[in-house]
Order: C-alpha cells, then structure tokens, then sequence
C-alpha cells in the first residue's frame, strides 16, 4: 500500500507544487501585505496596520468608484441576459443537427479570440468618424456626429460584447436539457406557444442563467483593460485603481487590501448563489 | 416562431462579429486614421516585417505558449490520471484546489502574482509569464484530460498489470492510446489560454520582454496605426484555427445529434 501512495503522492506534486507557487502562495503573500504599513523592501521594518482596509472610510471616492463598478456589472449583466437567454432558447429549440453545431461554434469562437483585440476592435466603431458613425451619416447625412467612445455606454457594449458567449453557454446547456415530452404534453393540453415558453422553458433555463450571470458579474466588476480602452476618464473602476496601485502609485498594501475586499465580494457571490442554486435545483 | 428564433439567432451572431469584421477591414485599409471608404491596401502587413518590438512580443508569445502547453499538459495529465484512478484521503479537496485558478479574477491572480515573484526573488520577465501561464493553464488540463479518462475502462490497466505488464508499460500501451485526443486538446486548450492570456501577462513582463497582447495594449494606449489590426488579424486566424481544431477533438457542440 505504501508503495502505491508513493505513486500517487509523485503524480499529484507536481501539478499542486507548481499552483501553489504560482497561485496559492502569492494570494497569501498578497493577504499578508495587506495588512503592512508600507511594502516590506530594503531595510524597513514590517508596521502592521489594519488601515487599508478602512480605506472606503477614508476615501469616501472610492465608495463612488465600487458603485459604478457595481452599476457597470449590473448593467452588462442584466443586457447579456437579455440578450444571451433568448439566442440559447433559439439555439437549443429552433435549430438542430449539423446546422445547431455550426451555431454552436460561431457562438463560441469569438469568445476564444483575445479579448484585448475585440475591445479594440470596437475602439474603430464607435468613435468619432467610425464605423457607426459613417454607417449613420449614409442613411441620414444630416444627423450630428455620433461619438460614443470614452462613455460609460462604449464600457458596457464592450463588456457585453465580450461576456455575452458565456451566458449563451450556460442558458443553452440548461435549454438544452429540456425534455421534449414536457412540451409536447403542454401542447397537447392546449398550452400555446407563449404559455410554453413562460411556464416550463423559462423556468427551467433558470440554473443556466444563474450560472451565466454569477461568470459574467464576477469578472466584470474586476475588469480594467476595457473600462480604460472604451472609458477614457470616465472608466475609474476597482479594477482600475486596483491596477494604479500597483503600476503607477506603487501603493501595494492599498491595492492588495483592494483586491481582498473584491475576493471577498466575489466569495460571497460564489457562496450565496451555490446555496440558492442547490436548494432550488438540488432536489432535482 | 421557430423563423422569428432563428432570424435572432443569427442577429446576435452578427452583433459578436461586427466589430471583430470591421477590424479585420481595416487592416486592410491604406489610411492611417482608419478614414472610410476603405482603399484595400497590404501595406501594414508589409510594415511588420521591420517592427522589431511586435516581433520580439510574437516571439515570445509563441515560445511562452509552445512551452506552457507541454509542461502543463505533462503536469496536468499525471494529476489527472491520480485524481481519477487513485483512491486516497482528500481527493475532492484536491479537486476543489483546481477552481480557485479558473474562477478568482485574473486582475487579482495577476497582482499576487507580481507582489510575490517581487518579494521572493522570482521577479518579472519570461520566466515569470512561464510560471504565471503554466499554473493557469494546469487546472484545465486536469479537468479535460480527467473527462476523458472517466469515459474509459480502468479494468483494462489492472487486466495488463495483471498479466505482468508494469504500472508504466500498461499507461503507456493501454491507457494513453484511446486518450489521445483528450491530451491534444488540452494540449491546444492550454496553448490557447497562454497565448490569448493578457492581465496576468501585463503585471509580469518588463518594458523589454513582453507578450504580444501586452504590446498591443500598450499601442493602443500611447497612440497606435493599423499595423495593430494587421497583427491582431494574424492572430485572431490563429486563435480561429486552434479553437476549431480543438472543437474537432473534443466533439464540442455535438452533444444532441437529433437524428
């Protein structure tokens, strides 16, 4: 028996060596500065404090800059859900074999394309003389320019843009799954296609647009790069003063006491909707 | 009902692939101020050939990705052969170990990173992005190749190891053949992310050594010129190529065959 542990034990280290290298020991590093006065470089002596983390009580801005975090993850959200639910339920039920798959892929290809290339690419859409710009001037050579980049408008069609395929996933899976006998029944019973859709193919796409909405809010509220490519000076988020702390204000105690209070948002996320997810769907 | 759902349906396929098209169309655009009309041109694409610093990024971005590929392909299947054919104490932790990589967001994953690399010595630079793209990628591998070992016999191996063959000489003749596309498309899976992967890149490279996605963005931040689109162009028909490969491997998206 020894001997087999041994095994396993060499097959394991390796991949769990190099996580904890890589991943687990630096978030733990990152918790421990967190509570440093200032970064522990040189000779300074280490000065704990707990300080960082009163930083919403101390700069009151930071409060205005997590509610336009949070208003930027409600609204891309709520939009790839709007938009997302519906194209799945198409995809699962308007659609099948060869031409379901082709979809299937179209969908998903776009979302294994570098992110940083598709916020760029709208960077020439929507700016001043762009695309949509000269798409509207043909149709109507009257209307006044139309300049959206550098709003908080550009910030959300690009993260919408990019997080979208994920919601379309999820709500497909769960779309998918439905067993065709339950619509049948409804129609046989006299439903009619609105009733079918709010009373059994809503509902049951529900875990999916969960699941969809918990991936999209949680990353969204800690991007940067496209609040600074499609926001300008409107994109203050966390996800940028978090960078600026460690790329321009080299304030790292700051930007990691930051970061933790979003791990902390993004745990409580994760905790309370894996609860509310098994208790409603658990039973199934 | 079913034409109002497909007409949607291919609406929003238009709405993902607008902005990457009019990307791709400028590229192709002679004028550096993307002025439209567009007048077809090739001369960002020729004026790569003499860019040194977006060469140099691609450069490293292909090597820092080949490698990841290998290492976390190689790492990933032996945890995943442990995971899925071991039986021992603290096996669903371990599994529970693999999520914090794939679900914590990368801006946080990054930071720690460069705060703990800064501290110990580590620093930045390619040996850092290695570190860094490797651990991301190892989650994945673990999940892909562990998925395609739960669809094969283990009964097979013990038959072989039975019959004398050694633990080593049974993986190797019985396990791995049948696995094989799910190790290549992890293999492609990890390669992927490595080269798509840009937050994590941005806080470990230097000013000298930097992946093409960090070079990009900081193009785009100082002012940029079509050469971006003409290189992002190449790129995203790499990435395009990749995925639709893996998708071949991996029978994505063939889940309900309706015949």
């Amino acid at each position: 028996m020894a001997r087999r542990d041994w095994t396993t034990a060499a097959l394991l280290a390796p991949a769990y060596g190099w996580l904890a290298l890589a991943v687990f020991l630096p978030l733990g590093a990152m918790l421990f500065f967190s509570f440093l006065k200032a970064a522990p470089f040189g000779t300074r002596p280490l000065q704990f404090t707990f300080d960082n983390y009163l930083a919403f009580v101390r700069r009151p801005y930071l409060i205005d800059v997590a509610w336009t975090s949070i208003q930027i993850g409600l609204w891309t959200t709520g939009l790839c859900a709007l938009v997302g639910l519906p194209a799945a339920i198409a995809l699962a039920r308007a659609t099948r074999g060869r031409s379901q798959q082709v979809l299937f892929l179209l969908i998903v290809l776009p979302f294994w394309t570098n992110g940083l290339v598709r916020v760029f690419s709208w960077t020439m859409v929507l700016r001043e003389g762009g695309v949509l710009d000269y798409a509207l001037h043909l149709v109507a050579p009257s209307a006044p320019a139309v300049a959206l980049l550098y709003s908080f408008p550009a910030i959300i069609i690009g993260l919408v843009h990019a997080y979208l395929p994920y919601m379309i996933l999820t709500c497909y899976l769960s779309a998918a799954a439905i067993d065709d006998a339950y619509i049948e029944a409804a129609r046989s019973l006299g439903a009619r296609t609105p009733m079918i859709f709010a009373k059994i193919v809503l509902p049951l796409s529900l875990p999916g647009l969960i699941s969809g909405a918990i991936l999209i809010f949680v990353p969204v509220i800690g991007s940067f790069m496209e609040p600074r490519i499609l926001g300008g000076r409107v994109g203050v988020t966390m996800g940028t003063m978090i960078e600026d702390q460690f790329v321009q204000a080299f304030n790292w105690p700051l930007g990691a006491a930051l970061s933790f209070t979003m791990l902390a948002v993004v745990l409580i996320i994760f905790g309370v909707s894996s609860r509310a997810l098994s208790a409603r769907f658990g039973a199934q | 009902m079913i034409a109002l759902g497909r007409t949607y349906l291919l609406a929003t396929i238009a709405f993902l692939y607008l902005p990457i098209a009019v990307m791709v169309a400028m590229a192709f655009n002679d004028s550096a101020l993307y002025t439209l009309p567009i007048e077809p041109s090739l001369r960002w694409f020729a004026s790569l050939a003499v860019n040194a610093p977006l060469q140099s990024a691609t450069r490293n971005s292909l090597l820092i990705a080949s490698a990841t590929s290998v290492i976390a392909t190689a790492v990933g299947a032996m945890a995943a052969l442990a995971l899925e054919r071991k039986r021992f104490r603290g096996r669903s932790l371990l599994r529970l170990l693999l999520l914090p990589p794939i679900a914590i967001p990368w801006l946080i994953i990054g930071t720690a990173m460069l705060v703990f690399f800064f501290w110990t010595g580590i620093g930045r630079g390619i040996h850092a992005l290695l570190i860094g793209h490797v651990a991301l990628a190892i989650p994945y591998v673990v999940l892909i190749i562990g998925a395609g070992l739960q669809t094969l016999r283990a009964d097979l191996e013990e038959a072989a190891m039975s019959l004398g063959s050694t633990p080593i000489h049974a993986f190797f003749s019985i396990t791995l053949p049948p696995l094989l596309p799910s190790v290549l498309a992890a293999a492609l899976f990890a390669f992927a992310v490595s080269l798509d992967q840009f937050v994590i890149s941005y806080f470990l490279s230097t000013p000298g050594v930097s992946t093409l996605p960090v070079e990009i963005y900081s193009s785009i931040r100082k002012g940029f010129t079509p050469e971006i689109n003409a290189i992002s162009t190449i790129f995203l028909g790499v990435s395009s190529a990749l995925v639709l490969v893996f998708a071949q491997l991996s029978h994505l998206g063939g889940k309900r065959d309706s015949r």
